[in-house]
């Protein structure tokens, strides 16, 4: 199968995206002629969608949010190399700390054979690039690397053509290289600029040629510097809220108790004796927008409203709750529905056992906490609409925006400033609709820039987990039943890549008991969690070594691989374990890419404080495109996985978010990250795959079991241990009973 | 809202605004004197993102009133670099992709920066307890540990 093949196979939004069930949106073609014209001299490149893809992506986008706009809807990609041998890349995806704009830059310098600095890649801006679904899912690397390959080939070899005319020269002697094209024999050479001579040439391709192949790149598979570096160290680099524009309000919004309360009465009669404030009722909402933020806030305080709240549920006890709340009607064309695969028979299975278990494991509900919480600026030009905001989805917070205020997407404009990440935390468009609501009344361009506090109560989060296992072994090793429920946090990761006979395995969807969403990974980390803990259990009980365990159980050569490297760099066959120290493994595959964890941790038998001294993660995802930026968003997702796996927790009371703050969330700091070594596993004969969510997964079930090798605890919740390993009273030293 | 007039010295340059007191420095670096590189991310001390040196101390501008730097020193992120030359430190930060979205990197910078006028060479331990307030929510700690030992490196005047 090809990458376009896979690409289109795997263009549906994945079951538990819960914040893209967007309603219908409408589609506007645009002419490509009429496109074109906008395009200055120079070569365009365009690679049109085959048929069946620009299907798909249609059907896809009737269900997930809409598309249509300023670009020709059958467009994947295109290039535009101009007059001074500038490069112009155009794609959809989203920069959101992933360093997508650096891979996608060298994957088309490689193949257009050009400096990387002669690329300008354009973002994230939905008049000038073609339409995409959103930056998840760990699609960019597999799919748009790929389209960016096929237009930068076309674009070189049209070079070449055109070079072969210009110099009346034999087509077959001349080379590409270094943003030129020279012919060997007579020494003569032309730069790409200079071959259009100020004419436009248009290349409109649908099957491009075969791209180079890993073992012959030579910019990508190489460290590259992140293309945007020096601003950013500087400070200069523009996000969402450094936007500039002329006469530029603040705006603020009035915050119900609880998302998604409904207003009862709102006097806002204070604010009308502010000079230069507007004040907007709307519905549900209520802004201001004024000159500046003191005065703002200000307005805001003045406002006396009454909510109506519905009682909601609580962190204590959610998972009692859940189980209470299952809930089917979400189904939708299969989206968010439950799902089920049966093999065997489970009661058969554990008949067989030697050994039977059964556990409950849960992950608590998390947020997102990206550094830069969501802001936008919005401006109206009439009934056109534009607005700079921070998302993971230009397209659809354009869908959101265009049908809020019952205008064509065409009116709407979404750029992308540089974003302060997302992590599946930014796929919607609140503070889009906000801004320009504001800016609408207001006739100037408004600033809405959510505070912290709104940010944590008014997102979405992590849906938590209740995992239900009853599971049996024997004693020479073979899991002979798995039965496996996942309450609400959905499917990702859900199956069990170790070999059982007899097996049920389910999702089964409930009511949200707050606003939930994407997050890196989704599932795929609770159910991680929940598998790979009973596997070290299972492991242990019968006396075997969680390693061999994983090793009898498996035959996915890549699930191996990974989990040997880790555990040759950890040393694993030499580690002491017992008296407080103790090491644990875990491993595991989403997305195209295998991951294995080894954590040795520390345990104070007396105070039950935990310490992660040291973790070995091994992360394999194909061909490898950037070592250097794959290394961070390893180490990045381990980092990030290591305040879920410890202390992260959101907190809440009838729906209200009680520890809305970074004082009362923690995340993790400097000081909380062990040792850290990345091994990165690379299959240069395995299509590239994203790497931004799976290397979060296995660090919380390699700690888990970590503690249990040093303390004797088993523990099944996430976050494992808040407040400390609470140890056995009897085995606390000198409490001998 | 009552008014005052402040005056400092802000990247080398001596200003005087007219602003609330009481407001928040951040605000004012941001909405009164355009500089946008110093970042808002919590608005309770707690995560760096907006950091600032007052008299070469890092201080959380989120949370300072402007009040307290009359009469001041105060240098932001856009005040680190010497004209296009830029801090061994934020060269330190491209040579060593300590960073990933860049939105922590200001206050990182400005904290390690302060860090090295104290302490040219300090130890990992030493750099993990002094930036321990900043957040990096991409988790690019290691990187900026590195960033800052090779920072301290170069200015000591080893290789680079």
């Amino acid at each position: 199968m090809s990458a376009r093949d896979d690409a289109l196979t795997r263009a549906e939004i994945e079951p538990e995206r819960y914040e893209l069930f967007a309603g219908p949106s409408y589609r506007f073609e645009i002419p490509r002629r009429d496109f074109l014209k906008t395009v200055g001299a120079g070569l365009v490149v365009v690679l049109l969608l085959r048929d069946d893809e620009a299907l798909a992506l249609q059907e896809s986008g009737r269900r997930g949010g809409g598309r249509g706009g300023s670009l020709p809807p059958d467009v994947a990609a295109w290039l535009h190399v101009g007059a001074d041998g500038t490069i112009t890349v155009h794609t959809g995806k989203a920069e959101v700390g992933q360093d997508i704009r650096t891979s996608l830059s060298q994957a088309v310098a490689d193949e257009i054979r050009a400096p990387i600095e002669s690329i300008r890649m354009v973002m994230g801006d939905t008049a000038l690039v073609p339409y995409d679904m959103g930056t998840f899912g760990s699609r960019t690397t597999p799919s748009m690397s790929s389209y960016l390959r096929s237009v930068a080939a076309a674009a070189r070899e049209a070079m070449i053509d055109l070079a072969a005319a210009r110099l009346e020269a034999d087509r077959a002697g001349l080379v590409a290289e270094n943003g030129r094209v020279a012919d060997a024999k007579t020494n003569r050479s032309l730069g790409y600029g200079e071959i259009t001579r100020g004419e436009k040439i248009v290349k409109t391709i649908e099957d491009a040629p075969d791209a180079t192949a890993p073992e012959n790149w030579t910019i990508a598979g190489k460290p590259a510097r992140k293309v945007n570096g020096r601003a950013i160290v500087t400070g200069a680099e523009p996000f969402v809220a450094d936007v500039k524009r002329d006469g530029l309000l603040v705006g603020k919004i009035l915050r119900p108790p609880v998302a998604g309360a409904a207003l009862v009465s709102a006097d806002t009669s204070g604010v009308a004796a502010m000079p230069g404030v507007t004040v907007v009722r709307d519905g549900d909402f209520v802004g201001v927008a004024a000159p500046d933020e003191p005065l703002a806030e200000k307005a805001i305080l003045t406002i006396r409203a009454e909510w109506k709240t519905e009682s909601g549920a609580d962190s204590r006890g959610l998972f009692e709750w859940l189980k209470k709340n299952a809930d089917d009607s979400r189904g939708r064309g299969g989206f968010g529905g439950s799902s089920r695969r049966e093999e065997g028979s489970v009661e058969k299975g554990l008949a067989e056992a030697d050994l039977r278990f059964e556990n409950a494991y849960t992950v608590a509900t998390i947020a997102h906490v990206p550094l830069e919480p969501r802001a936008a600026v919005a401006e109206w030009e009439g009934e056109k609409l534009t607005v700079w905001t921070g998302t993971q989805r230009p397209f659809g917070v354009r869908s959101e925006l265009s049908s809020a205020f019952s205008i064509p997407d065409e009116s709407v404009r979404v750029i992308l400033p540089a974003t302060g990440s997302g992590y599946g935390g930014k796929h919607t468009g609140e503070a889009a609709i906000e801004a320009a609501r504001l800016a609408r009344a207001a006739k100037k361009p408004v600033r809405v820039a959510w505070t912290r506090a709104e940010e944590f109560a008014f997102a979405y989060f992590r849906p938590a987990a209740l995992i239900e296992v009853k599971c049996g072994v024997k004693k020479d090793g073979t899991i002979t039943a798995w039965e496996y429920v996942n309450w609400n946090s959905g499917s990702s990761a859900i199956e069990t890549p170790y070999d059982v006979a007899n097996a049920s395995v389910r999702f089964q969807p409930t009511k949200n008991p707050v606003r939930q969403g994407s997050y890196r990974a989704l599932a795929a980390t609770a159910n991680h969690f929940a598998r790979e803990t009973q596997m070290n259990e299972m492991a242990r009980a019968i006396g075997a070594d969680p390693y061999d365990f994983r090793m009898k159980n498996t035959r996915d050569a890549r699930l191996t691989g990974v989990l040997a490297a880790a555990a040759e760099r950890f040393g694993w066959t030499s580690r002491k374990d017992g008296d407080g120290r103790g090491s644990g493994l875990a491993c595991g595959f989403d997305k195209g890419g295998y991951v294995a964890t080894c954590a040795e941790v520390e345990v104070d038998k007396s105070s039950g404080r935990l310490r992660v001294v040291r973790a070995v993660t091994a992360f394999e995802c194909g061909a490898i495109v950037n070592p250097a930026h794959l290394e961070s968003q390893v180490e990045g997702g381990v980092i990030m996985g290591l305040g879920g796996a410890l202390f992260e927790a959101v907190e809440f009371e009838s729906g209200r978010i009680l520890n809305a703050s970074l004082s009362g969330y923690r995340v993790p700091r400097f000081s909380d990250v062990p040792r850290l070594e990345t091994v990165l596993v690379e299959r240069k004969d395995i299509p590239s795959a994203g790497a931004g969510e799976t290397p979060i997964v296995a660090i919380a079930p390699a700690i888990g079991d970590a503690v249990f090798a040093a303390a004797g605890v088993r523990l099944r919740s996430m976050p494992l241990a808040p407040r400390g390993v609470e140890i056995p009273k009897a085995e606390k030293p000198g409490e001998g009973g | 809202m009552p008014m005052s007039t402040i005056e400092l010295r802000l990247n080398g340059e001596r200003r005087t605004i007219d602003v609330d007191p009481a407001r928040p420095l951040l605000g004012v670096l941001r909405d009164v004197l355009g500089l946008t590189g110093t970042k808002y991310g919590c608005g309770e001390a707690q995560c760096g993102a907006c950091t600032v040196l007052v008299d070469g101390t890092p201080m959380r501008s989120c949370v300072l009133p402007a009040s307290a730097v009359a009469g001041k020193t105060v240098k932001t992120i856009e005040g680190i670099a010497e004209k296009d030359r830029l801090h061994p430190l934020q060269e330190a930060f491209l040579a060593c992709d300590a960073m990933q979205c860049g939105y922590c990197t200001s206050g990182m910078i400005v904290s390690g920066v302060a860090l090295l006028e104290r302490t040219p060479n300090p130890t990992p331990d030493a750099i993990v307890r002094f930036m321990d307030g900043n957040v990096c929510r991409c988790g690019t700690y290691p990187r900026i540990v590195a960033a800052i030992q090779q920072a301290a490196l170069a200015m000591r005047g080893g290789a680079k």
